[in-house]
């Protein structure tokens, strides 16, 4: 098999990747994509906790030490098992919080410590880079075990080389499809499909070497029985301290490693879909793990001495001559080595951009710009930091050279994550647990997990020097790294498990019972706690009177984009009963914003955010005894009465808002009766006038032209005001007919430009477009629409009272719909003029310097209730902006 | 079932849920029990050099009971689950339930 075969096959299967991701992309963002939200997609990306490790070392460490492997699959069985121990409460604490990463549970749950975030994400990072470079060297060796024993020797593959473009390869992959857009939270459904198809690929392929194994080489599975009973592992006997401990071992780090807590918890669409992984995702680790012992059995017996027990899942089947399955299986343990990597790389570069550096560069720049969008800055902030840990990932594997010291990576690694687990679950389950009591227990954790087992992995005189090793620290013998406090007996693995958790526990205990929370603290250890009790009081986080809506908006519109921001207000102020986009700033609706942000920016920074528009006081007293344990259970009442009495402050509210939008609207009305019965007798005063003067005297012939003209003239003023009235009652019945046809975007704009052009004709505006997103064509009344767009670009002529008036066209769609903005420069509608303005007859302006009768606003809103739109307008923008929204396909579809 | 008997139960399918999230529960302690028990034999079977393969066979029973197990309580679980969500959600915070509810013991 040709060195240029196996990188076109690797090419061609990324491929495959980049299509599905994204083809589902693609669906998902026009809402078709029921089917990748199954249960079964999400048991498949949960097999991400199969790695190139489990694709090829399983079958080594079998090799070596007997059943043990199994461990490492028996640990997580039983916490998907028993999940409704753990992950159930896990999930629905991510789902409620709005979780972004591991680190940015615990920061959460701790007062929304950055600190915490900070420690966390140095733990995964520390422990997955060697991971990653482990995965790195899998897909080498491999390359080079199929590349190599095909070709004659001279066309060995540049080693260092593939693993580089590896590398590149996926920090590309990732980057294009982890970094498209800040979610809500950060969910990213074309990632999770590919990940679905690898966990399928590598399935098959361990599967179909299996089979080959066992019904190929040997005959069958009891031939296979009789030579396990043969063979030299026959007699390995399990170590108990080690059985039980990697047990553990496996079931904390499938808690706790960053990537499948990223598909485990982040990715979760459904918490039923647990239900069915429960027992869907551990016969998916048996299936996995079933011919694992025959392939070593096989592989011990038929191969060489000295082959690598590591690699037999490729050279079993090569020795056989078989190439076609040598590649599957080599395709299905390259997928499992990318899959992990993506999905391990975005969780990482999630923490590392939301903990260590967002807080940063928000505190750089905190003072000098206020205006920039800042989910570019993110967003970059994340694409360079997938680079850097793959960068890291490959730069770790070029350091230890692909030595044998990665293979034992993969436990080390395990164990470092697992450290998180104690500060987790106490975390969740002890309202008593504090940021100080976790950050102790998680550092003093880590250290002594480096010093008894990462450093010493590199062996003597490589991390800590052979005198340390062996001597202790300074001389003192008991503090040796790997019999600490003189325990020899132990297994370095064991010893290190012991010691790490011994101190780790003891200090997240001593330093929780000791200090004291601070407040939003304790408000978090309640939400967390009792995620699942409705009937206790849920205080919100925030004080009452938090800065005005208007700016806030601005603020989520740096952060989440316009349109995400836009649609969030409006639905929370349709939640309170309101029209618009400015809902109240109640407490509820700001805690809603900031998990909302916490999806974005991760929850320690969306806190620092808001709190800076608060002036710093976010906790008030009663939120705080609120969760007091003793005045909990007294506080349930007073709290239902007191939703009871905002309830009803607010059906007030709406009802005096009614009211005084009724006798704004009589007093309206009683104006327009005035203004119509003036605008149709001035005309008509003057008809008459001139027609008497017509009847009555003989006049020159050119006198009684000039007087037709002027009858006609005013005639002609009369009808086009009857035929506005007449059109509103025409709409407003609903009798209107619509001429429904497809229409291009760009020709309704360009005609209302000219015809609306007519206004004002000496004021010269600049018009801003993008004649890309116009080449839409939608199916619509052509006719109706032009009148709209014309009306409101005469308005922005007349009204906008900017020296260099501007006036911005753009272009959008969303969920079926279209929709265009009309924005200038001028100064803007004030909140409480917005709500009058589609009215019949209002007019904000001196009416004589308007011209109109009012009619043109209300007349637009009617047009687009005939044609399934609506027309609003948009605070926030600066100067007076305007959205039409109309269905890209009339009639609307139904939502 | 007698009519009769249910009868004198409020609310028995409620009573029978908390039940069979108590049984999904226990099942990781059962199982993390049955998969330790290999330790217990490794000393006197030593010898025959043969715990390797007997003890294969014995996990991977474990491990499908264990599969079918949890697959049988999951499947129930959401049955139940699509009636009510509220109760179990109580029920599985593992706080004891208030008192004034008849079926909750």
């Amino acid at each position: 098999m040709p060195f240029n075969l196996l990188i076109l096959a690797c090419f061609i299967y990324v491929l495959l990747l980049f299509m599905v991701a994204f083809w589902v992309e693609r669906r998902a963002v026009i809402g078709q994509a029921k089917w990748l939200k199954s249960p079964l997609v999400y048991t498949l990306s949960l097999s991400i906790y199969c790695t190139a490790w489990t694709f090829y070392g399983a079958v080594g460490y079998a090799s070596r030490s007997g059943l043990e492997f199994l461990t490492i699959y028996l640990g997580p069985t039983l916490v998907f098992v028993g999940w409704l121990w753990f992950l159930r409460k896990l999930v629905r604490i991510g789902r409620v919080q709005g979780v972004t990463s591991i680190a940015d549970l615990i920061s959460s749950r701790f007062g929304k410590s950055n600190l915490l975030g900070v420690i966390v994400t140095l733990i995964c990072v520390v422990a997955a880079t060697p991971y990653i470079a482990l995965q790195l060297q899998s897909v080498t060796s491999s390359f080079s075990v199929l590349a190599g024993t095909l070709t004659k020797g001279w066309e060995q593959p540049d080693t260092a080389s593939i693993a580089f473009w590896v590398a590149v390869g996926l920090a590309v992959f990732t980057v294009l499809f982890g970094t498209r857009n800040l979610d809500a939270k950060e969910q990213h459904p074309g990632i999770v499909t590919a990940i679905a198809v690898e966990a399928i690929v590598k399935l098959i392929a361990l599967l179909a070497v299996g089979i080959f194994v066992v019904w190929g080489m040997a005959d069958g599975p009891m031939d296979v029985f009789e030579r396990l009973q043969r063979a030299d592992i026959a007699g390995w006997e399990i170590k108990p301290s080690r059985w039980a401990g990697l047990t553990f071992l496996a079931a904390a780090a499938v808690i706790t490693l960053p990537r499948m807590f990223q598909v485990m918890v982040v990715e979760n669409d459904n918490e039923k879909h647990l239900a069915t992984a429960s027992w869907a995702f551990p016969l998916y680790l048996m299936l996995m793990s079933l011919f694992v012992m025959p392939i070593a059995v096989m592989g011990l017996d038929m191969m060489p001495a000295h082959a690598n027990p590591d690699l037999f899942v490729l050279t079993l089947p090569l020795s056989q001559g078989q190439n076609a399955l040598a590649m599957l299986a080599f395709l299905g343990g390259f997928s499992s080595a990318t899959s992990m990597v993506i999905v391990a790389s975005i969780a990482l570069a999630t923490m590392v951009s939301n903990h260590i550096v967002m807080p940063i560069w928000l505190r750089l720049r905190s003072s000098t710009s206020q205006n920039t969008d800042l989910r570019g800055s993110i967003l970059l902030a994340r694409r360079c930091s997938i680079a850097a840990i793959l960068a890291l990932g490959y730069g770790y594997y070029e350091l230890s050279g692909g030595s044998s010291a990665l293979a034992a990576i993969g436990l080390i690694s395990f164990m470092g994550v697992a450290q998180i687990l104690p500060s987790l679950l106490g975390g969740i389950f002890w309202r008593g647990a504090t940021k100080l009591g976790a950050a102790l227990g998680l550092s003093i954790g880590i250290v002594v997990w480096a010093y008894t087992l990462f450093l010493p992995s590199f062996g003597p005189d490589e991390a800590l020097s052979a005198a340390i090793m062996f001597n202790g620290p300074f001389g003192l013998y008991w503090l040796r790294p790997q019999t600490l406090f003189g325990i020899t007996g132990l297994d370095p693995l064991m010893h290190s498990l012991f010691w790490s958790f011994f101190f780790n526990i003891t200090a997240f205990f001593l330093g929780s019972l000791l200090s004291f929370p601070n407040p939003v603290e304790r408000l978090q250890s309640a939400a967390f706690v009792n995620v699942f009790e409705e009937d206790v009081p849920n205080p919100s986080r925030w004080a009452q009177g938090l800065g005005e809506p208007e700016s806030l908006l601005i603020m989520a519109q740096r952060v989440l984009g316009d349109e995400v921001a836009l649609s969030f207000f409006s639905a929370a102020a349709g939640a309170q009963g309101k029209v618009g986009f400015l809902p109240d700033t109640t407490p509820r609706f700001v805690e809603q914003l900031e998990r909302r942000f916490a999806g974005a920016v991760g929850a320690a920074t969306a806190h620092a955010m808001l709190s800076q528009l608060a002036g710093g006081k976010s906790v008030s007293v009663e939120d705080l005894m609120a969760v007091a344990d003793e005045a909990a259970q007294n506080l349930v009442y007073s709290q239902r009465l007191e939703n009871n009495q905002h309830e009803l402050t607010r059906a007030t509210r709406a009802l005096r808002e009614a009211n005084s939008k009724l006798t704004q609207l009589s007093v309206q009305k009683d104006a327009f009766l005035s203004q119509v019965s003036h605008e149709l007798r001035t005309p008509m005063t003057s008809i008459r006038a001139f027609s008497e003067i017509l009847m009555t005297v003989d006049l020159p012939s050119e006198t009684v032209l000039k007087y037709a003209t002027i009858i006609d003239t005013e005639g002609a003023r009369l009808t086009r005001l009857l035929d506005d009235l007449l059109d509103l009652s025409v709409l407003q019945s609903g009798a209107v007919r619509l001429d429904l046809q497809m229409v291009k975007v760009q020709d309704l704009i360009e005609r209302a430009l000219i015809a609306a052009s007519q206004t004002c004709p000496e004021r010269v505006f600049l018009i801003n477009r993008n004649l890309a997103y116009e080449q839409i064509f939608i199916k619509s009344d052509g006719d109706r629409l032009v009148q709209v767009f014309i009306n409101l670009v005469s308005n922005a002529r007349k009204y906008c009272s900017a020296k260099l008036p501007e006036l911005a066209i753009s272009v959008g769609q969303k969920g079926g719909h279209l929709m265009i903005d009309f924005i200038d420069n001028g100064n803007g509608i004030s909140v409480e003029k917005q709500e009058l303005i589609f009215e019949k007859f209002a007019r904000l302006t001196d009416e004589s310097k308007a011209g109109g009768a009012g009619l043109g606003l209300a007349i637009c809103r009617e047009v687009l209730s005939n044609l399934a739109g609506r027309i609003e307008y948009l605070p926030g923008k600066g100067g007076t902006a305007f959205r039409v929204t109309v269905p890209l396909y009339f009639p609307a579809p139904k939502d | 079932m007698k009519p009769k008997a249910s009868a004198l139960f409020l609310a028995r399918s409620l009573y029978r849920k908390r039940r069979l999230s108590d049984a999904a529960k226990l099942l990781p302690i059962f199982g993390a029990v049955l998969l330790l028990l290999p330790l217990l034999w490794v000393h006197q079977s030593a010898p025959e050099r043969s715990s390797t393969a007997t003890n294969w066979v014995y996990l991977f029973i474990v491990w499908s009971f264990l599969i079918l197990a949890a697959a049988c309580l999951a499947k129930s679980l959401n049955k139940f689950e699509d009636g009510n969500d509220q109760a179990l959600a109580e029920n599985v915070s593992g706080r004891t339930p208030k008192s004034g509810r008849p079926d909750a013991f």
